[in-house]
């Protein structure tokens, strides 16, 4: 009797009706489209704030450095203001500061007579921006004083892009790189987060089984390692439906968040794209920017699509049979904790070894180990794909995820089997390697 | 064949505890088999066996004749002591769920389902969800699941608990009609009421092994000590108990009765019938009240166990 796709279809139901599922599933991404939207427009807000700074120069040379932008205004105050008058002036006037520059006679003294007053701190940016002003006039003033020629030197600075290209032709760029992790990263953290937000579900729902006593009545008409597996796969489907979900509706909120917010948006951007434009002008970024997108289309894609389905459902079904084995094991979820270290433990190992070692050399003797060992091996190797692996390297290290799934699911019926019908006391690991032999 | 279910030697460890030592029974076709015995003595250990959610180290069970095999458990149904169901599953869905998963086709499910449903008057409950009802109510939902498959074996694990007596009584004759039909009932309880007004046979385990076992009557027989509890009515009493202490073994009697004079429970002498025991009665006094001391469940079930 195979009462798998019954179980299954239970168990994805019951997770995809439960309340907090659906309400977590429609919220989280309008909260994080909200989130986004909110911090977009109150940043928005601060730069649109419009501040005037009135400016005292005692030295009268510095005067032409303060040019009004969008957002700040500079009033210049005749040179003969003394001190206090102008800063009741600014006070009277409601301005933001004022910026305080003591007379003396060579350039260099200037540099410790600024002063700025203000009533509000100022940013960081305010001050660097105004600090960045001086320091480039009294440089050029110097270097004026000192017989050099300042436009020789604007015209012998030269910026170098090393092109890249593979022995077999390829061209590359520093961007392909980039992308490369982008991609290896993205798969190996997706992963991990997968693990560890749906293995909890199941272990909570193998707990949940145990604490309303139901197990027994289930246990007399199915196998327990019917039922875990089960388990295990509804809740999986149920994970990639919340997954798919959140990113079908996250996108398109996204795209309705900036349609009504759009004109602010756009203009929001508009630093960003002007820097775009000037790179495409530029015909050396241009060629990087193609060389970038013709580095996505070089990534193995098909390989990455492959490995990918291949290494999740590996490493998430190596993980989620331990996580069920856990909830099997203990009769409510405090007292977990004892049991879960042993399994975040090579998982966050794996993330750390993915992120230190595959950038700095991903083909390097510790990735290529650690993408071989089985419990770090799905995201380790994910992330080392998208820089071109071996296929006999993959395939063997799949080869030992599924030995190893296959005898921890094995290990995990043992100790469900066991647990499942065991209340009272918390068992100590010595107990649970003597379920295994039971 | 005659026998539903046969335990032969069924011996099971857990470590170095031994859960059950070479038992062995046999449960009569149409026939209510009381399971009894202290808490810890095995009982559970060995109705898993049965439903094959343990597995015996030595030893095989044979249902109808056959070896117990996956396929048996269509036809067995389980009410375990720790029991309970889904509590935020609505109350069809998760009998249709229990039902499927013992082979009904869902189809099959709902009909019968609806015939319990209207039977025990909980058809409203359909939609409810399980944490809204009561825990005598889910047990009656829990009852239904179990027999709705209609198995040729049934396992109530003390099928009572949590029943008020009104459906405690329903429960007990649905049992009693579901006999009537041709199901056999394994029955583990410590309830010796319930042994006594249900059980056909029973069978003892004490300490994983089994110590008694057999047809409660027989067993009865085999228990009794010839002692009858009279009550007589006289004007001399000391001279009426004297008479009959000097010719049986003679033990204090506690029974309610009408302002009888002397109760006493009498023990016969091994050449005596109750007869002459009731003719010498009769001789000394007014014979108001003559029983057979028969004992009790209660009493065989202590009995046993202390003695072992």
């Amino acid at each position: 009797m195979n009462h798998l796709p019954l179980i299954i279809k239970r168990e994805y139901l019951t997770k995809v009706k439960n309340k907090s599922f659906i309400i977590m599933t429609f919220v989280s991404p309008l909260i994080m489209v909200a989130l986004f939207a909110v911090v977009g427009y109150l940043s928005q807000l601060n730069n649109d704030k419009e501040r005037t700074i009135a400016v005292l120069d005692e030295t009268g040379v510095l005067s032409d450095i303060f040019k009004n932008t969008e957002h700040t205004t500079y009033t210049l105050l005749t040179s003969d203001t003394s001190l206090e008058t102008a800063k009741e002036l600014t006070k009277a006037k409601e301005d933001f500061g004022l910026l305080y520059i003591v007379k003396s006679n060579d350039t260099t003294s200037v540099l410790s007579g600024v002063q700025f007053f203000s009533d509000e701190s100022p940013s960081i940016g305010i001050m660097n921006s105004l600090e960045e002003k001086i320091e480039k006039k009294l440089e050029d003033t110097k270097l004026i004083n000192n017989g050099v020629d300042i436009e020789q030197i604007e015209a012998s600075k030269t910026n170098i892009t090393i092109a890249q290209e593979t022995f077999t032709g390829e061209k590359t760029s520093k961007i392909d790189s980039y992308l490369k992790l982008a991609f290896g990263g993205a798969a190996g953290y997706l992963l991990f987060m997968f693990i560890i937000i749906y293995g909890n579900m199941i272990m909570r729902s193998v707990i949940e089984e145990k604490t309303s006593r139901i197990i027994e009545v289930i246990i007399s008409s199915v196998k327990p390692i019917q039922l875990m597996m089960g388990k295990i796969i509804g809740t999986s489907l149920a994970g990639i439906t919340q997954f798919a979900i959140w990113v079908v509706l996250g996108s398109v909120l996204m795209l309705v968040a900036s349609a009504i917010l759009g004109i602010s948006l756009t203009e929001m951007q508009s630093p960003q794209q002007d820097m775009m434009n000037q790179a495409m002008q530029n015909p050396d970024i241009a060629n990087e920017f193609q060389l970038g997108l013709q580095s996505f289309f070089n990534l193995p894609i098909a390989n990455l699509v492959i490995a990918f389905l291949f290494f999740f459902i590996g490493g998430y079904l190596l993980y989620s049979s331990l996580y069920a084995a856990v909830g099997a094991a203990v009769d409510n979820e405090t007292d977990t904790q004892q049991f879960m270290m042993p399994i975040l433990m090579p998982l966050i190992l794996a993330v750390y070894v993915g992120i230190f070692t595959v950038i700095e050399d991903p083909h390097g003797t510790v990735s290529t180990v650690f993408s071989f060992v089985p419990f770090t091996s799905p995201v380790v190797m994910l992330m080392r794909i998208p820089f071109g692996v071996p296929i006999w390297q993959q395939v063997l290290s799949f080869a030992i995820l599924v030995c190893t799934f296959i005898f921890t699911v094995w290990f995990a019926a043992k100790i469900y089997r066991v647990g499942i019908l065991m209340y009272g006391k918390k068992p100590s690991y010595k107990e649970l390697y003597k379920w295994i032999k039971y | 064949m005659n026998d539903l279910l046969v335990a032969d030697s069924v011996s099971k460890n857990f470590g170095n505890f031994k859960a059950l030592n070479d038992v062995s029974i046999s449960v009569p076709k149409g026939s209510i088999f009381g399971l009894l015995g202290p808490n810890g003595a095995g009982k559970t250990t060995l109705i898993r066996i049965v439903n094959q959610i343990t597995m015996p180290d030595t030893g095989r069970v044979l249902l109808d004749g056959e070896l117990l095999k996956p396929e048996h458990i269509q036809n067995i149904g389980y009410l375990p002591e720790e029991r309970g169901l889904y509590k935020s599953m609505k109350v069809g869905e998760q009998a249709l769920y229990l039902a499927q998963l013992k082979g009904l086709s869902k189809n099959e499910a709902k009909e019968r389902l609806k015939y319990w449903f209207d039977k025990l008057e909980i058809g409203d409950w359909w939609n409810k969800k399980i944490q809204e009802l009561s825990k005598g109510q889910a047990q009656k939902i829990q009852f239904i699941v179990t027999v709705l498959h209609q198995p040729k074996l049934l396992i109530f694990d003390e099928p009572f608990s949590g029943f008020d007596p009104i459906n405690a009584n329903l429960i007990k004759d649905e049992i009693l009609q579901l006999r009537d039909e041709g199901a056999t009932v394994i029955f583990s309880t410590h309830r010796m009421e319930s042994v006594e007004e249900l059980c056909d046979h029973i069978a003892l385990i004490h300490k994983s092994n089994k110590v008694l076992d057999g047809k409660l009557t027989d067993i009865k027989r085999q228990y009794k000590t010839n002692t009858f509890e009279v009550g007589l009515q006289t004007d001399t009493i000391e001279a009426v108990t004297n008479a009959i202490k000097d010719k049986f073994e003679v033990l204090p009697a506690t029974f309610r009765n009408l302002n009888d004079d002397v109760k006493l429970n009498i023990k016969l002498n091994a050449s005596d019938t109750s007869n002459d025991l009731l003719s010498f009665l009769t001789s000394k006094a007014e014979v108001h009240h003559f029983v057979e001391v028969i004992p009790s469940a209660s009493d065989i079930f202590i009995q046993t166990v202390k003695n072992n």
